[in-house]
């Protein structure tokens, strides 16, 4: 039998975007072992991480194409669709992110330098916590929609937001760090090892920025 | 006499059988929010659905079953051929019932109310003539069921928009809650009462003076109000759950009024349907047992109790998986938002019902769900059931009327 009220709701975005973030937070997060495990030069170690961030970004893509089907132009929703897609999209491209990077440094079998081990590690804890702190922004959104985007509840998200843009802000001064001082030992690298290692450290930084373009896309829902 | 027994028989076996399925399949619009949000276990559900939709379709189910017993077809013209009118509500029975059999199997979501003034509409129509039609109070009819969800939707949308202003947009909802929370119930159990207390209890032979009513329903409505604040006492926030859903507890606490607007809810929806079922029978009762049609002849209180009944089968039967199944599919719809919606269907039904207007009480709640969406309320409404509601509705008509008339000309042929 057909129910009229049950089947005037869509499928509600906003668990999934939820759970969209969580694993593309805990696919950044493997970003942690699998570079710990370069640093130490583990190869089967970097393998097995690395095919854990793959399967990650995978689950996380499938979810995404999984929300948007669910997501036709015929929902109506307290807002507009686009910015939730939107939202989504920058969200993917943290997992993106991750996967590009260990891509990168499994392909070219990587290390990183001894004398700048320490402070890329710190590098990629920061843009970790960036995408945790994305993913701590994006689970307020169910409580966001239950007040009707207004009040105390804005504030806390506003709140949130900022401190990701302060966390953001706090990687690219790390990234401008860490690249002078590959700078500085760049000469007794192999040019085409320094090259790459210099594009490393950009993607890595990268998941920050997609981290804190999450706010963004999120402080769009708040207006 | 064997005849009008056939008649009589015929009558209340239809009749009964479209209660059932009344209770079978729309009594979950009442209660599956309640059921999906916890504040009620399924027995729970179906006992006070079976108590609420029972006392609604006695004390106020009268008024909208005379209207679809007397107030359509106009009986002047038939006294001298009063069988034909049961032939026709017969048949209206039968048409209806055959049309939301084929509709809700294609899935089309159609309305009892819709379908039974069609056929009535129909029958009358083509099977007497034109002029046997008050066609005045069809456009009455007609008009409320753009005006029911319509109303409906606007009062869901204040009270949404209130709850939201007085309490989720607060650093401390849960203690906003605590306070207002009993106000909401107040005025849902006042709204409730006094509409039945001058509407309703005229029918089972009590009389109340206007001001009477008022004391009345302030009194009850005090003393639910308090059952509530007591329930509202008890609950304490858990702090585990709370870390997932800030709002949880405060959605805890709308769930105790949720189940007083479910009660509401199934009252309304009582007094507004169980027409659907016995308005027909009621009119061939009318005519069979006094032969003549009597348009002063009072609404014998068993056939209400029979209706009343039939829905309470058609609940205890099926009504248990259709919740469940409902229950699960609505879970957008939270205690704080459900409540709001229930409550501004329920007060449009029940101030419907009071005038003896039939609409469609879940039309009406899909209004009200509509309105608390307008306040930013629900995650996402698609907006293509919403189109087919609409179409079905438009369909709904000519095709209760066009199988009255048929099945109309069958028993004319054949019945004795």
């Amino acid at each position: 039998m057909a129910n009229m009220l049950a089947n005037i709701f869509g499928s509600s975005p906003v668990e999934p975007l939820e759970k969209h973030i969580d694993i593309v937070y805990r696919c950044a997060k493997s970003l942690r072992p699998f570079f710990a495990a370069v640093i130490e030069g583990d190869e089967t170690r970097m393998a097995e991480c690395r095919s854990q961030i793959e399967a990650l970004e995978n689950e996380a893509d499938d979810l995404k194409k999984k929300i948007r089907t669910h997501m036709p132009k015929s929902l109506f929703m307290p807002v507009p669709r686009e910015d939730l897609l939107g939202l989504l999209l920058v969200q993917d491209k943290i997992a993106n992110r991750a996967k590009d990077v260990s891509g990168v440094v499994i392909g070219r079998n990587m290390r990183i330098p001894e004398p700048i081990a320490e402070e890329f590690r710190d590098f990629v804890e920061s843009n970790i916590d960036a995408a945790k702190q994305a993913r701590k922004s994006v689970r307020e959104l169910d409580e966001l929609f239950t007040v009707g985007f207004k009040g105390a509840e804005v504030d806390l998200i506003s709140e949130l937001i900022e401190e990701l843009d302060q966390m953001e802000t706090e990687t690219d001064k790390k990234q401008t760090e860490i690249r002078s001082a590959l700078f500085k030992i760049e000469k007794t690298l192999d040019p085409v090892d320094a090259v790459f290692l210099y594009e490393v450290i950009q993607l890595v930084g990268e998941i920050s920025d997609m981290a804190e373009r999450v706010g963004r896309r999120l402080e769009l829902l708040l207006s | 006499m064997d005849a009008q027994l056939v008649y009589i028989g015929l009558a209340a076996i239809f009749g009964l059988f479209m209660a059932w399925g009344i209770g079978a399949n729309d009594v979950a619009n009442a209660m599956a929010t309640s059921v999906g949000s916890k504040a009620l276990t399924i027995k729970q559900a179906i006992l006070v659905a079976a108590i609420f939709e029972f006392a609604g379709a006695v004390l106020a189910g009268g008024e909208v079953t005379s209207t679809i017993r007397k107030g359509i077809v106009d009986a002047d013209m038939l006294s001298a051929t009063p069988e034909l009118l049961v032939y026709g509500m017969l048949a209206s029975l039968l048409a209806a019932g055959t049309w939301l059999l084929v509709a809700s199997r294609s899935g089309w979501p159609v309305s009892t109310t819709h379908s039974i003034v069609g056929a009535i509409v129909g029958f009358a129509a083509v099977g007497i003539g034109i002029e046997a039609v008050k066609w005045g109070k069809v456009g009455t009819i007609v008009m409320s069921w753009v005006v029911s969800p319509l109303t409906a939707g606007i009062i869901a949308y204040l009270i949404y928009r209130s709850v939201q202003k007085l309490i989720l947009v607060h650093e401390n909802p849960l203690e906003r809650a605590r306070r207002y929370v009993p106000v909401y119930i107040f005025l849902a159990a006042f709204t409730m009462t006094l509409v039945t207390i001058l509407k309703g209890l005229k029918h089972v032979g009590l009389e109340i003076s206007v001001q009477q009513a008022y004391l009345l329903a302030v009194a009850i409505a005090v003393g639910i109000a308090l059952i509530g604040s007591f329930f509202i006492r008890k609950i304490q926030p858990d702090p585990k759950a709370e870390k997932d859903q800030h709002y949880i507890t405060v959605e805890r606490v709308f769930a105790v009024l949720m189940v007083v607007t479910a009660c509401g809810m199934a009252f309304a929806h009582g007094s507004n349907d169980v027409a659907n079922a016995i308005g027909p029978l009621a009119a061939v009762i009318g005519i069979a047992t006094t032969g003549t049609i009597a348009a002063k002849s009072s609404l014998p209180i068993w056939v209400l109790m029979l209706g009343g009944g039939g829905i309470v089968i058609g609940l205890a039967t099926f009504g248990r998986h259709v919740i469940a199944t409902v229950g699960k599919k609505i879970t957008q719809l939270t205690p704080s938002r459900g409540f709001a919606a229930e409550l501004a269907a329920a007060t449009t039904i029940v101030i419907a019902s009071g005038t003896g207007i039939p609409i469609s009480t879940t039309h009406t709640l899909v209004g009200a769900v509509l309105g608390v969406g307008m306040a930013r309320g629900i995650e996402a409404i698609d907006l293509r059931i919403v189109t087919r509601i609409f179409v079905s509705w438009v369909v709904t008509i000519p095709a209760g009327a066009i199988l009255a008339i048929i099945f109309f000309f069958a028993f004319r042929a054949f019945l004795p």
